[in-house]
């Protein structure tokens, strides 16, 4: 029997290959803030988030925004592999009547809010977890961010907000994969220490590797063992990991190369279904 | 609760009616945004401490926060000035309330240019225009505190995200407790057969007060209280305008994009006919007490009779 880390981290690479098909065949999309959110975005939906696939919109459900919504493409891979919707709908990734949408859409199965205009998504979660607090429900809501959309005034309007209601029902997660659109955060907006500025407004502030299973489950549960102050996990990431030229190159953010992309997805089909039947039987 | 002729802030009769609600509906949630005292909601918040959120001075946050509370389940009001809501928070309001259509009730006080002395900065008179483009929006001003009670009361059972403007000062209570209000449904509050006025919020009581001078002078005009400019009532419109021939529209807002635009594009497309607005052209105001700058900016009595006069001559000339 594989032990449960093992078995996640197959799920995180079907996740990237998902990704790196789907944008491949929409000519479009944004690979590298996908690739960085993919370990912690199979935590989440293997492991942590209590959802009934089945049931998408069932009441008591955990929710999940992901602020960074530009990163959805492995969001729907993510609901696919869970049974949300059938696998075969990720390639209509982008297209015209597709419910897979180029940001995420409500209106989507398994899609707690839409998102995609940046530094909005934390305040929507705030709302979420005031909703369970005044129903004295105990779903938690997690919300994505990306280090690029904390230049948004508002992100800083929800962390104020968060510590000051005390939603100890809210986790953030900070893809701290430190590049951005036009280049490294450092060269964009400078954020100065990331674990200072949470800390400075009262967050429990647990900083991990991003791509180590072994550091993210802990860090979740640490955070649901947390009452009275809400928890931010800095997630220390790469971006792009899993496909060699794409890592730690801000150019793609957006998708650079259709050819390249589409060779690379070749080559780990290829690859994935030598190394492990797992993979064989799900691969598309 | 209202008496005929008294005058109102129509953010009192929002207040009010907030708890009313309150007391009726345990999903009823309000956001505020640090003017709790001004806007009335803090007389919600008073009596239901639980369900009463001070966000701070932080409108975006707060119009995303409601957003996230509607999504689970709760029916939110949303106070802050008109202003902040429409414009501060505009792309929030937009992607996050009327995208995924949501129950958030955006109730603002200060619009038009009731807020009058505090000058243009806290007088809103593009957010209608604003708000009327977002798809899926409904965008309502009530004439007065009676028509503020029943339209708020209505907004809870209206399935989606609502823009309802406020004024700060007082406006004469023109309606009596027996009158229904629909959502979308205008109020035919006069008849007549010269001309028809259309006008919303505070301007319907300066509406009323040009007919009483109008009839005196041999010109009957009917008088429409269009409380909802989006979705408009259109058969209003259409059975007036085909008795009187020629419309006024009337409006504390820019001509453009409010009432003015929305009959005219209607009447355009359906049944063109002489027209005139009523309203700010292309300007700000500025600080000074309320009915001194309606003269100022051409939105009084007595431009709105001039402006009947001027349909009334376009008529003729038509024919």
């Amino acid at each position: 029997m594989i032990d449960k880390t093992k078995e996640l981290e197959r799920w995180a690479q079907l996740l990237r290959y998902d990704v790196v098909r789907m944008i491949s065949n929409a000519g479009s999309g944004h690979p590298g803030g996908c690739l960085s959110a993919a370990d912690i975005i199979t935590c989440l939906y293997f492991k942590e988030m209590n959802i009934r696939p089945e049931e998408p919109d069932w009441p008591d459900r955990d929710r999940f925004i992901l602020s960074k919504g530009h990163a959805c493409p492995v969001l729907y891979a993510a609901l696919a592999r869970r049974g949300v919707f059938p696998v075969k709908k990720l390639k209509t990734l982008r297209k015209a009547g597709s419910f897979l949408q180029g940001h995420p859409e409500i209106h989507t199965s398994g899609i707690d809010m839409t998102s995609g205009c940046l530094g909005q998504g934390l305040s929507v979660g705030a709302g979420m977890a005031v909703a369970a607090k005044i129903d004295r429900k105990f779903y938690r809501t997690y919300v994505m961010l990306g280090c690029g959309e904390m230049n948004e005034g508002q992100v800083w309007e929800s962390v104020m907000c968060a510590s000051h209601f005390k939603l100890d029902n809210l986790l953030a997660i900070v893809d701290y994969n430190r590049l951005q659109f036009d280049g490294s955060v450092d060269e964009v907006l400078s954020p100065g220490s990331m674990v200072k500025r949470w800390k400075g407004f009262n967050w429990n502030v647990i900083e991990i590797d991003g791509h180590n299973i072994n550091e993210i489950l802990p860090a979740f549960e640490k955070a649901r063992n947390t009452k009275e102050v809400p928890t931010v996990i800095i997630a220390n990431t790469i971006k792009g990991k899993g496909v060699s030229f794409m890592e730690n190159d801000y150019l793609w953010h957006s998708l650079m190369d259709r050819d390249k992309l589409a060779e690379k997805c070749k080559q780990m089909k290829k690859d994935m279904e030598n190394a492990d039947s797992f993979y064989a039987k799900r691969l598309w | 609760m209202y008496k005929l002729g008294d005058s109102i802030p129509t953010r009192n009769a929002y207040g009010d009616t907030l708890v009313e609600l309150g007391r009726k509906n345990d999903q009823i949630v309000v956001f505020e945004a640090d003017i709790g005292k001004s806007t009335r909601s803090a007389i919600f918040g008073k009596e239901f401490p639980e369900r009463y959120f001070n966000i701070g001075v932080a409108e975006q946050n707060e119009m995303a926060i409601a957003a996230g509370a509607a999504s689970c389940g709760k029916i939110v009001f949303v106070s802050t000035y008109a202003v902040f809501a429409s414009m501060r928070a505009c792309e929030q309001v937009r992607t996050f309330v009327a995208y995924p259509h949501v129950n958030v009730k955006i109730c603002v006080s200060h619009g038009g240019i009731t807020p009058a002395n505090d000058g243009v900065t806290h007088q809103a008179t593009e957010d209608l225009g604003i708000m009327r483009t977002i798809p899926g929006m409904t965008v309502i001003m009530p004439a007065d505190a009676v028509s503020t009670r029943e339209l708020v009361i209505a907004a809870t059972q209206w399935d989606g995200p609502i823009y309802l403007r406020l004024t700060r000062d007082g406006v004469p209570v023109i309606y009596n407790e027996e009158t229904s209000f629909k959502i979308g449904k205008g109020i035919l509050l006069r008849e007549g057969k010269d001309i028809t006025i259309i006008a919303i919020g505070d301007m319907v009581s300066k509406a009323l007060d040009a007919r009483d001078i109008l009839s005196k002078q041999g010109i009957l005009a009917e008088v429409i209280d269009m409380h909802t400019i989006k979705p408009l009532d259109e058969s209003i419109i259409l059975d007036s305008v085909r008795k009187t021939g020629g419309v006024v529209t009337v409006e504390d807002h820019q001509v453009e994009c409010g009432l003015g635009s929305a009959v005219s594009e209607f009447l355009g497309e359906n049944y063109p006919i002489p027209i005139q607005r009523i309203g700010l052209r292309n300007t700000f105001a500025e600080s000074g007490e309320y009915e001194l700058l309606l003269k100022k900016y051409k939105m009084s009595v007595d431009d709105i009779i001039s402006g009947c006069f001027k349909v009334v001559g376009r008529k003729k000339k038509k024919r």
